[in-house]
């Protein structure tokens, strides 16, 4: 297997202008601003899918084909009484929530989320400002974002912990030894492909891929790609590992005590955080972008994809019981990562 | 401008944090502090341009070590304050005392700094990671090495502590011996 270091990007990104402080406050202020929104709009594409995948219409009644749905539930969210339960911390209850949607967003930060442009000039005081692509652009990119999902683990548990609730406990040690065990298949899984381009920021993978579908790193890591899907999907409390807030088990784990807008944002951050997901396994796998032509709306397609394949791998397949979900974990995903990169290594060194 | 706003706005949350992990008498807040204060400190490395050391410390410290901390908290009841168990009064003068040196030394230290050497001075063009994996796997590979067997005992030492129930299912029911003759006692009732 070829070993090449992408280092030298400058060639790459030598027509790309300076980054200013100014252009990186619009850039965080438009990922706020999108993914919250797309989070939004996410409740309603998921309640779509699976309304036509089990053959359902899914929301009709609130204006076109219940588009405006969106609008009340926003509405619902934002008017609703913020509940503090009686016995609990008070303090740490309303931070948890903050927490989660904290991190996923900064979490988006190191990620390239939408093509760089440049504000025109004739607008005021904003005019002629390059706004990147990725907010901050670091070398350790892959890692700076698997670390901040894991930070984000502290949501649910200082949620769970601060209610006084035994649904929320039993939800927040379920959140603990889930994501926990899951974050080493994902640093596990996604450490050949690093092996192999040799770097970890998110551009040199984007062009170690350049030139086509033959490129892309999925043909050379198939079973990385498949653990990383599979650990992502637990790592998002997505189906079938959705155990964190299973209704019929622990009635809505570490999120029963919440209401109104300190429920909906952790269910902003799940959200973000599923976008997340998306774009690393679109970029680390799947060939990322490319910054001509239209080269944008194929990586906009490639996160829909895995997003859609999100919501239906929800309509077809039921959950697992918990004590499959660790088995599946330290029993058969682990040994597979573990050799996997073993394997990587023996082939680079040859 | 902004590095030096940054590094006070971190030292100040940082100190802030910590002494309530130490004052506080409620346990949740004292690990929640604890945790934030961790995620603060891998601001310093960033600032100081060491993203893959930051990040490391954000793995680590956060994702890991407190996660661990945090789980054997869930055997507590987190919303209710402790009784703290008050130490003698000499301990507390002499770790006091100790602590005060160790910070006069600390801050003292800049005034030497022309003495200062890197050993391992940064390459210009490589990237944090690869500087950090040559010290690694040059100077410091034994004490590498060691700390990966001692990683491999406690691990191993983990799985036999725990082990020792591994045969029995805690799903299953193990009060009757076959599948069919619970299915007869769901018939029965």
């Amino acid at each position: 297997m070829e070993v090449v270091s992408y280092r030298n990007v400058e060639t790459f990104v030598q027509h790309i202008p300076e980054v200013t402080a100014l252009g990186v406050w619009i850039k965080a202020i438009i990922i706020l601003a999108v993914i919250s929104a797309i989070a939004g709009f996410g409740t309603y594409v998921e309640r779509k899918v699976l309304a036509f995948m089990q053959r359902r219409l899914g929301p009709m009644h609130v204006g076109p084909y219940g588009l405006l749905q969106i609008i009340a539930d926003g509405i619902k969210l934002f008017t609703k009484e913020d509940i503090v339960p009686q016995n609990a911390n008070r303090f740490i209850f309303m931070v948890a929530p903050v927490i989660t949607a904290a991190t996923a967003f900064i979490a988006l930060a190191a990620v390239p989320v939408f093509p760089d442009f440049t504000i025109p000039e004739w607008i005021p005081v904003i005019g002629g400002t390059f706004v990147p692509s990725i907010a901050s652009d670091l070398n350790v990119g892959i890692l700076f974002v698997l670390g901040m999902m894991a930070a984000g683990l502290y949501g649910p548990l200082l949620a769970g912990m601060a209610q006084a609730n035994k649904w929320g406990i039993i939800g927040a040690a379920r959140t603990a030894i889930q994501f926990l065990s899951y974050e080493v298949v994902t640093g596990l899984s996604i450490l050949a492909p690093i092996m192999i381009v040799g770097s970890l920021s998110f551009v040199d993978f984007n062009a170690a891929q350049a030139g086509g579908v033959a490129n892309w790193l999925v043909w050379k890591q198939p079973v990385a790609f498949i653990l990383f899907l599979i650990a992502g999907f637990a790592e998002t409390n997505r189906t079938p590992f959705d155990l964190l807030e299973h209704e019929a088990e622990v009635v809505s784990g570490y999120a029963t005590e919440y209401s109104g807008m300190r429920w909906g944002m952790f269910f902003i951050g799940e959200y973000a955080n599923m976008i997340t997901i998306s774009v690393i396994a679109a970029i680390v796998f799947l060939g990322g972008y490319s910054t001509e032509g239209l080269g944008w709306l194929w990586i906009m397609l490639k996160i829909a994809f895995f997003f859609f394949l999100m919501l239906w791998v929800r309509a077809a397949w039921p959950h697992v019981r918990p004590d499959q979900l660790m088995w599946l974990c330290w029993k058969v995903l682990m040994p597979i990562a573990v050799i996997n990169v073993v394997i990587t290594g023996i082939v680079m060194m040859v | 401008m902004y590095e030096a706003i940054a590094f006070y706005l971190f030292s100040a949350l940082t100190i802030g944090l910590f002494l309530i992990t130490v004052m506080s008498k409620n346990v949740l807040y004292a690990m929640t502090s604890l945790a934030a204060g961790m995620v603060l400190i891998s601001g310093f490395f960033f600032i100081l341009g060491a993203d893959f050391l930051g990040v490391v410390q954000l793995i680590v410290y956060v994702g890991a070590v407190m996660a661990l901390y945090s789980f054997a908290m869930m055997f507590f009841d987190a919303t209710r304050d402790i009784k703290e168990k008050n130490t003698p009064a000499s301990l507390v003068f002499l770790l006091g005392g100790l602590s005060a040196l160790v910070l006069v030394l600390m801050f003292a230290g800049p005034i030497h700094s022309e003495a200062i050497q890197a050993l391992y001075p940064m390459h210009e063009g490589v990237g944090n990671a690869q500087d950090v994996g040559i010290v690694l796997f040059t100077k410091y590979l034994v004490p590498f090495e060691v700390a990966a067997v001692m990683l491999l005992v406690a691990m191993i030492a983990g799985i036999i502590l725990a082990g020792k129930k591994m045969d029995q299912s805690l799903t299953k029911d193990t009060s009757v011996d076959d599948e069919d003759e619970i299915l007869k006692q769901k018939d029965a009732k």
